[in-house]
């Protein structure tokens, strides 16, 4: 095989591998704005405030410790203790819920009816909210996340290529990780939403708001439990890259990734968050292989947004988006 | 009722305006936004220096050091609101940390005539002082940076890089780009062969560049990087296991937080700096005693040793020091911009000086004058020992090669000076 073939073969899985981390961060923009109608601005913070809270529940670190020294002269930072990862995901998503219930509580009840732009706005006053409390609560240094995940070059993969091809192929173990926790994550949501009596109200409230509500479903009892697993998934997300870079405040940019992928997937498919990722990810990838060297590098931010738009012009609602027909 | 009111608010203002005498000190800094972790550190340790100063020495020659601090989020416009926003309080200089920003401020500085120090960052050619009045950038700057990286190469390779690849991995901006030019300078000097590999803001994602790196397996590797971009490309290096001692960062690029998150895998990570790192000086000692413990620390009081925490210190005590010198020209305490300028300008930084000032060696020695605002462009190159937690100084004062980089700032400054009619001084 060509040296440029193979090479081609590494770059074309490392976009696919790298696609299934930006499609776990627009999964959590799927859900909201399926059930919803809302655009969720803050679902980058959201994945970015989960993993600072399951740091510091790990660590054992205090919240609000400096706001804390500050008021009351004390030198309280830990308590002492070390949570296993497991426990601390678990309690994470406790707080990824009580956020959700505080959400709708304190913001979008008083917004029903209100234009989807309105909504839109609110999602980023959210953003900016989250961002301070994040800092307050849990402090703006960089820290690093260990819940037990592999890292580094596969090395079954780099000999068993290398002795088909005489080039071993580079796969990174955490995007492996991060490609088999997604495949579970689509399943389970899949089975949640076809099999379970909340799933299928999930839906019904996807289709039609009022028609739901007709039929007695809780229209805030869904939108809690929507933001609930946006939130759940916005913690998956924020492992897996605060895994690769620490979990620090840029964190919150991870969601720049995800607007191409919504873009040329559609904002109502989950299905069409995963093809999405997986084209922009191996799109971008080999774009900055081929023809990168030729225009000075760093091609894959713009042309992200190129191949969405270039998808838009044939399809504006996205591969899998709904078409939206309105009557006049 | 309202006249108490009215009588608090006045109050409250003569309180949290500067009093008319002190010497004022703007200090840009970003708690906030995605790069505080890098901001906090800095701004902590020049706000620690000031207070020091004042608490210990009662002020500069008498006068207090009324330190006004506005957040910029490393946002340029923010940086430049804050410049606008304080410069009418009597700021003797500005230290804007953001080369953006730096940019930004050059012509209105040189407008208002309020001194500038971006030190080791911003326009490198503000190093000639016949073009930028009222820029500074001692006592090192980008080039002096690339230069020094290369002459380390220079140093464990017998002095001879012919044949070598060197690849550079830099920050997609202005800021990342700075190096380049030097570099291919001096790779027609030395005869190594330069890759570049630009990296988008803000540098989350680098398995393209990496995967090159990889392939094109270069000897070495430089990196300009900032923020998340210096995480993620050690750990990206520790993946595909690039030897991390053939792995050197600028300045921006070597500090705790760069190689913490990456653990054991950074071990070996090299980065140049430009002053010591650590907390083994004297000075900490008089921080221990006059702002640590008195409870003045700024910030959380976290961050004392760290790389950027020194930093912070140093361009604070830079900042103290050509005070000192302009009272001194000046004859008098109560100084303006102008003068600061002319302190500044005549700033001499010696063992002697350093070493009463507790912090023997700290950084390398140096003179100002008119025409070299840029300094003595000296730097180390440190190593990160992952077990210690600890950056280890592995090199002593390395000089950067003033024949290939003289004739750049020239050439650059002469330029600027030609676009915006700038008139040559100290001839």
């Amino acid at each position: 095989m060509p040296d440029q073939l193979l090479f081609a073969a590494e770059v074309t899985l490392n976009g696919l591998m790298a696609g299934v981390l930006y499609a776990l961060v627009a999964l959590g923009f799927v859900l909201i704005y399926k059930a919803s109608g809302i655009f969720n601005y803050a679902q980058g913070v959201m994945a970015l405030f989960a993993a600072l809270t399951l740091v510091g529940i790990m660590d054992g670190q205090v919240p609000f410790s400096h706001l804390i020294n500050a008021i009351f002269g004390t030198e309280v930072h830990h308590f002492g203790w070390h949570v296993p990862a497991v426990a601390a995901i678990l309690l994470t998503i406790v707080v990824m819920v009580v956020l959700a219930w505080a959400v709708n509580r304190f913001i979008f009840r008083h917004l029903v009816n209100q234009e989807p732009i309105i909504l839109f706005m609110a999602t980023i006053g959210l953003a900016y909210f989250l961002e301070g409390f994040g800092d307050l609560m849990w402090g703006s240094d960089i820290k690093k996340l260990d819940v037990g995940l592999p890292q580094g070059i596969n090395l079954w993969i780099d000999e068993t290529t290398y002795n088909a091809f005489g080039y071993g192929f580079f796969i990174d173990n955490l995007d492996i990780v991060a490609t088999v926790i997604a495949a579970l994550l689509v399943i389970g949501l899949v089975i949640f939403s076809q099999y379970t009596k909340q799933g299928r109200a999930l839906r019904a409230v996807a289709d039609d708001h009022q028609a739901a509500l007709s039929v007695g479903i809780s229209l805030n009892f869904i939108w809690v439990l929507v933001w609930s697993v946006a939130g759940f998934v916005a913690l998956v997300a924020g492992i897996m890259w605060g895994a690769k870079s620490g979990v620090q405040f840029s964190l919150s940019l991870i969601a720049l990734k995800a607007l191409p992928v919504l873009m040329l997937g559609g904002f109502t498919s989950i299905p069409g968050a995963i093809v999405g990722g997986l084209i922009i990810g191996v799109g971008e990838k080999l774009f900055e292989f081929l023809i990168g060297p030729l225009v000075g590098g760093a091609t894959e931010n713009w042309f992200a947004y190129v191949l969405a738009l270039l998808f838009l012009v044939f399809r504006p609602q996205g591969l899998f988006g709904e078409k939206i027909i309105e009557r006049v | 009722m309202i006249l108490r009111l009215a009588a608090l608010a006045l109050a409250g203002a003569v309180a949290a305006g500067p009093a008319l005498a002190d010497l004022t000190f703007p200090s840009l800094s970003y708690r906030t936004g995605p790069y505080a972790a890098n901001g906090i550190p800095f701004a902590d340790g020049y706000a620690d220096y000031f207070t020091l100063i004042n608490e210990r020495d009662g002020g500069i020659g008498g006068e207090m050091i009324n330190m006004i601090e506005c957040e910029t989020g490393y946002n340029t416009e923010k940086g430049v609101e804050c410049y606008e926003s304080t410069k009418g309080q009597g700021s003797l200089i500005y230290q804007p940390l953001s080369t953006g920003i730096t940019y930004q401020l050059i012509p209105k500085v040189s407008a208002d005539g309020i001194p500038m120090h971006s030190m080791g960052y911003g326009r490198t050619s503000a190093a000639n002082g016949k073009v930028f009045e009222w820029v500074f950038n001692y006592p090192a700057n980008y080039w002096d940076g690339a230069s020094i990286a290369v002459k380390h190469l220079l140093e464990i390779n017998g002095g001879d890089l012919s044949g070598k690849k060197i690849a550079l991995v830099y920050h997609n901006s202005a800021y990342g780009k700075e190096p380049i030019r030097t570099l291919e300078e001096l790779a027609k000097k030395h005869g190594y062969e330069l890759s570049l590999l630009p990296v988008d803001h803000p540098g989350q994602e680098q398995k393209s560049q990496w995967l090159q790196i990889r392939r094109d397996r270069p000897d070495y590797v430089l990196m300009w990087g900032w923020g998340v971009m210096n995480q993620v490309a050690i750990q990206e290096a520790a993946n595909i296991r690039y030897p991390m001692e053939n792995f050197i960062g600028i300045w921006w690029s070597g500090s705790e937080n760069d190689v913490l998150p990456v653990g054991e895998g950074a071990n070996g990570y090299k980065a140049l700096n430009m002053h010591l790192p650590g907390a083994d000086f004297p000075i900490y000692e008089d921080l221990k005693t006059y702002v640590y413990d008195t409870g003045m620390a700024a910030g959380a009081g976290d961050q004392a040793g760290t790389v950027l925490y020194n930093r912070g210190l140093y361009a604070a005590m830079l900042a103290v020091e050509a005070a000192k010198k302009a009272q001194e020209i000046h004859g008098t305490s109560a100084i303006t911009p102008a003068m600061m300028r002319d302190g500044m300008e005549a700033l001499v930084i010696d063992a002697a000086l350093m070493e009463s000032l507790g912090i023997p060696n700290f950084g390398p020695e140096f003179e100002v004058s008119c025409d070299n605002h840029g300094g003595s462009g000296l730097g180390i190159v440190q190593q990160w020992d992952a077990a210690a937690g600890t950056w280890t100084q592995i090199t002593d004062y390395i000089a950067s090669d003033r024949e290939v980089l003289d004739p750049l700032i020239a050439e650059d400054s002469m330029a600027y000076a030609d676009e915006n009619g700038v008139d040559m001084r100290c001839e």
